[in-house]
């Protein structure tokens, strides 16, 4: 087996009992995505002579567990996520010269903090707008079960790399879904704690009262040894919440006796793949047989969150994306005629479709004559969307269902059709308007194109212990998680 | 009848500061269109006297101390700027 399919606890055992060493760990790494990035595509930015440099230097130091819960830890970046002096592009051509980033990310600097090594940086939509990676300026990234699809997004290099096992570990974002739904396409795990729980500062902004980092890992319990190291207020970024962060890995008991599980019934209507339903109630299953107990319930505005969602996230982003005007940083296009004539092409050259699309309807909803009618009717519904959670979690622990409506789709299906494309996120976006966290775990796999289907697991403002400890002891009951594609070769 | 014109269009690129051309500004009207009649089922709903969400969390005013700090050198805020010179970023004309 090889050392990328170890868990965290288990390659720190390694290390403390010196069968391995940090170099062997990292340059495993570079061997497995020399071996199959031909074919997944993930990496948009290698780091490798750097993080060569620090494993051997970690080496010579010693490991202390206790001091460095990650120490020699391989971890990939998605490309959003600001990296000191590494390439940080966000797929995006007008990025795509920014060789040499000032500063990290506070997630980055604390994971640094804890002696983990970036592999490198991952492909994703461009921006962070997209639901397949097909909107990368940069290639195309495959899905590992089956590289005629897509692998979800807008973080489907960082789902790819870990399913095809390229790092055991990686960031993403997601701001309707952009973790959970590559999680549920790859069948890995990937989730995306509470608006607040992780600092921004240095994640590249598309919807600022949505966007939230991620950790994207094989396993409930690595997840949750990420997230409580990059978890916590932090002076850079004012909308980070001043709230303690939990051990969540030490939540991981096992027991989900007497859960209350809310099922909305909104999440199992027309458009949700039959075979994703009948695995999303096996999975319902295995949790009551643990002693959970499970009501039918309503989630009645659901079926707007996505008209609201677009008009809100195209709005922040039109605001966001006015930063990139050809001046401080990013390019600058060439024999521009005065000031404007330069931001004009500059801004049209190094934007792609779906950004410009985007951009475009963002200001149109916020333009004098508009802005009651688009967005502040969008941010009214955001709040019916909100309440329908405080009211179910007043008698319920979670709220369970699909994370997608169906499967992987084939890549180019649905890339000319955005009101397509916007509907894969039908499940997730909910939880970002609500602010509440929600992870994606692997539950099966569908019995017609053998691609891995996602249970979503939804929960309290700042109660990802106990998405952790359900999605855990699922996970521990079942062995979906312990499937591999096969790459390099025979599919 | 498209719900935004191609006039309209226009004047969003501008103001957006986006360059189009006059094919673009038809796809994007009948784009966009798409996506306005899309959102115009929220319409269904009576939000009389709810309030908009703007934030999730409650929390408000939350201010870091106000002291001088290190922070990046005026070298390291040029050295990716697509033109600079003495040490400021450099811009074509705004004036003629």
């Amino acid at each position: 087996m090889s050392v990328l399919d170890l868990t965290i606890k288990e390659l720190q055992e390694k290390l403390n009992n010196k069968d391995i060493t940090v170099t062997e760990i990292v340059e495993a790494t570079y061997e497995r995505i020399n071996e199959t990035d031909d074919e997944v595509q993930a990496f948009v930015t290698l780091n490798k002579e750097e993080a060569l440099k620090q494993a051997k230097a970690l080496d010579e130091e010693g490991i202390n567990e206790n001091q460095f819960p990650l120490f020699g830890m391989p971890i990939g970046i998605k490309d959003n996520i600001v990296t000191k002096g590494l390439r940080t592009t966000c797929s995006s051509q007008i990025l795509s010269n920014l060789d040499d980033p000032l500063y990290d990310a506070t997630a980055m600097q604390k994971l640094n903090n804890a002696k983990a090594i970036n592999i490198g940086k991952l492909n994703m939509d461009e921006f962070a707008m997209g639901s397949s990676t097909e909107n990368s300026s940069m290639k195309v990234t495959r899905n590992p079960w089956n590289t005629d699809f897509v692998p979800g997004g807008s973080s489907g290099g960082s789902a790819a790399a870990v399913a095809s096992l390229q790092v055991p570990f990686a960031l993403g974002s997601d701001t309707g879904g952009s973790v959970r739904q590559p999680a549920s396409y790859c069948g890995v795990v990937g989730m995306k704690p509470t608006y607040g729980r992780i600092s921004r500062f240095g994640l590249v902004a598309f919807a600022s009262s949505l966007d939230q980092i991620g950790p994207l890992t094989k396993t409930v319990e690595d997840n949750a040894r990420i997230l409580e190291i990059i978890a916590g207020q932090d002076e850079m970024d004012s909308t980070s919440a001043n709230v303690e962060v939990p051990k969540y890995s030490e939540a991981l008991t096992g027991d989900v006796k007497g859960l209350k599980i809310a099922v909305p019934k909104e999440y199992f209507g027309e458009g949700v793949d039959e075979e994703v339903k009948t695995s999303v109630r096996q999975a319902l299953k295995v949790l009551e047989s643990q002693g959970a107990e499970w009501d039918e319930v309503s989630l009645p505005h659901s079926k707007y969150a996505v008209a609201a969602y677009y008009m809100i996230a195209s709005s922040e982003a039109s605001a966001n994306l006015a930063r990139f005007d050809g001046i401080r940083y990013g390019k600058r296009a060439e024999n521009a005629e005065d000031m404007m004539d330069m931001f004009k092409k500059s801004r049209s050259e190094g934007f792609g479709e779906e950004v410009k699309r985007r951009i475009m309807l963002g200001t149109f909803a916020l333009s004098s004559g508009y802005y009651d009618a688009y967005y502040k009717k969008a941010q009214q519904v955001r709040t019916l969307i909100k309440q329908d959670f405080d009211q179910i979690f007043e008698e319920y622990d979670v709220v369970l269902g699909p994370t997608a409506p169906t499967t992987a789709f084939e890549i180019g299906d649905q890339i000319d059709d955005p009101l397509t494309m916007y509907a894969n996120d039908i499940m997730t976006i909910p939880v970002n308007l609500a602010g509440v966290p929600g992870i994606s775990v692997p539950c099966g796999f569908h019995p017609e194109n053998n691609l891995p289907i996602g249970l979503q697991i939804i929960g309290k403002h700042f109660d990802e212990s106990t998405v952790y400890r359900v999605a855990h002891a699922y996970e521990q009951a079942t062995d979906h998680h312990k499937q591999k594609p096969q790459l390099g070769g025979a599919k | 009848m498209s719900k935004i014109s191609k006039d309209q269009v226009k004047h969003v690129a501008n103001l957006a500061r986006l360059a189009i051309t006059e094919e673009e500004a038809e796809k994007y009207s009948e784009q966009l269109s798409a996506i306005i009649d899309f959102s115009e089922q929220l319409n269904e709903l009576d939000t009389t006297d709810v309030e908009p969400t703007t934030h999730v969390l409650e929390m408000k005013n939350i201010m870091r101390k106000d002291e001088p700090k290190e922070w990046i050198s005026k070298e390291d805020a040029l050295k990716n700027a697509p033109d600079q010179k003495d040490g400021q970023f450099r811009v074509p004309s705004i004036l003629d």
